[in-house]
């Protein structure tokens, strides 16, 4: 009954495209996920640190950006970009940079709180300390507090991100062919839905559970 | 810019009552999956933590397996790739009853109760080795001992994380607009492909999603305070 041909002749299109995106191919789960988290952190130190800051006309605009997108599901932020960017710009964007878009606009939202929480888990004492040495608020951030706190968001950072990896199956809703859209694909074809979406979940837990075991040997090396 | 506004798109028309309907579809989706998310996170999260081998493990490839997957996937694997292995009765019986409908709500539950356990299992984890050990020396067996001590006190002490994560199961609701369930997202969008009014339809449903999951950790947020065990929780401390 269980009817495994299908994925060993459509294996290079699920896995080197869906997955990997290579091959000349616009399309993958990978290319999707990897500038989405490097770029959605960047944004979200942005986010946190600006939370944080004095002056009230920086805090208050970035906590009401991460209220708001921790407010609303992703599929929405997805179909909010889709329609409304063209309408704005007046140019026809490819799936890529809508999906792109949404999950850094989205993540950044998440990676702030996490950035904020860091940083707020070291002791006040260290600032005040190294105040006291004659750094600036600048060397204070950049030599004491920060080494610190990125190693106490190690482990929610790792958590984030395979949520966001998790998350880009979404982008297969407006049609980028990642791993979900490639298995929808072939499924048309083929009508084997068990075998393919058991395989590409297979696919999704081997990724994400290595990432979150090699997480877990960073996480014993700092003290 | 030249894009013609016309909010009344919302209220003229079918669109007020798809509204209507989406809201109450999303609620209802949410508030069945989040039974079925409690009981097995409950359950499966204090297996996690039991004396037991084989109960741990058992527990433990349930939560890492649903948990690490894509919710979509979830729902496409429930919805297209379950029924055609249920027998000829059932699958008749389902498709007759709305199958997009419990296909997501399973999706929905067994993920989130996966995600849940992880909760419960912290919040379980959190209490004093002691309090167990006590529970099984006054001649309480193990179940007794989770039932009446353990598991009641981790519950008050993981209000804060669950409401996150049931925030999160009804966000993430929405993906059931995949396997065309008609909750808040489809219907935004078919307000939109009715009206042409992408903004309009956009921002009356995520004004909605905003107004629940702002109002539900609001109210979270009082619960929490009169539940939380005097001496065990700090607040704002």
């Amino acid at each position: 009954m269980l009817d495994l041909s299908v994925l060993v002749n459509n294996f290079r299109f699920l896995v080197v495209q869906g997955l990997l995106g290579l091959g000349g191919f616009t399309g993958g789960t990978l290319r999707l996920a990897i500038p989405a988290i490097v770029l959605g952190f960047l944004l979200g130190i942005f986010v946190g640190l600006a939370r944080l800051a004095r002056a009230r006309w920086i805090s208050v605009p970035a906590t009401l950006y991460v209220e708001f997108f921790r407010g609303v599901p992703l599929v929405m932020v997805i179909f909010w970009i889709w329609f409304i960017v063209p309408q704005l710009l007046r140019v026809p964007i490819p799936e890529y940079g809508v999906a792109l878009a949404a999950f850094v606009i989205f993540e950044a939202a998440y990676f702030g709180e996490i950035v904020r929480a860091g940083i707020q888990s070291v002791p006040r004492g260290q600032v005040e300390a190294a105040t006291a040495v004659g750094l600036t608020r600048a060397q204070t951030m950049r030599f004491v507090v920060l080494p610190q706190a990125i190693r106490n968001m190690v482990p929610s950072l790792v958590t984030q991100m395979i949520v966001l990896f998790k998350d880009t199956s979404l982008a297969s809703i407006i049609g980028y062919v990642d791993l979900t859209k490639a298995a929808q694909i072939v499924n048309n074809r083929e009508i084997r839905p068990f075998e393919l979406y058991l395989f590409i979940a297979v696919v999704y837990w081997v990724c994400t559970y290595s990432m979150s075991r090699v997480a877990r040997r960073f996480e014993r090396r700092p003290a | 810019m030249s894009y013609q506004f016309n909010w009344s798109v919302l209220w003229s028309g079918q669109s007020g009552g798809w509204l209507l309907q989406g809201l109450l579809t999303t609620l209802e989706l949410s508030a069945l999956a989040w039974v079925l998310a409690a009981a097995l996170g409950i359950t499966s999260g204090a297996m996690r933590t039991v004396p037991w081998r084989p109960l741990r493990a058992l527990a433990t490839l349930y939560v890492e397996f649903f948990r690490n997957v894509p919710l979509l996937v979830w729902m496409f694997f429930w919805y297209f790739g379950v029924p055609p292995l249920l027998p000829m009765t059932i699958r008749e019986w389902l498709f007759d009853h709305e199958a997009e409908f419990w296909a997501a709500m399973f999706a929905l539950g067994v993920y989130h109760g996966a995600r849940m356990a992880e909760v419960i299992r912290s919040g379980i984890q959190s209490i004093p080795r002691t309090q167990f050990e006590a529970s099984v020396a006054m001649g309480l067996t193990t179940f007794q001992a989770y039932r009446l001590i353990i598991v009641p006190i981790a519950l008050r002490l993981i209000v804060p994380p669950a409401t996150n994560e049931s925030l999160n199961l009804l966000k993430n609701s929405s993906v059931a607009l995949t396997i065309s369930v008609a909750e808040l997202t489809f219907q935004t969008r078919q307000i939109e492909t009715y009206t042409a009014k992408a903004i309009e339809a956009l921002t009356a449903g995520t004004l909605i999603y905003l107004v629940l999951c702002v109002g539900i950790a609001t109210v979270m947020a009082r619960v929490e305070r009169r539940f939380a065990i005097p001496g065990l929780i700090a607040r704002g401390g």
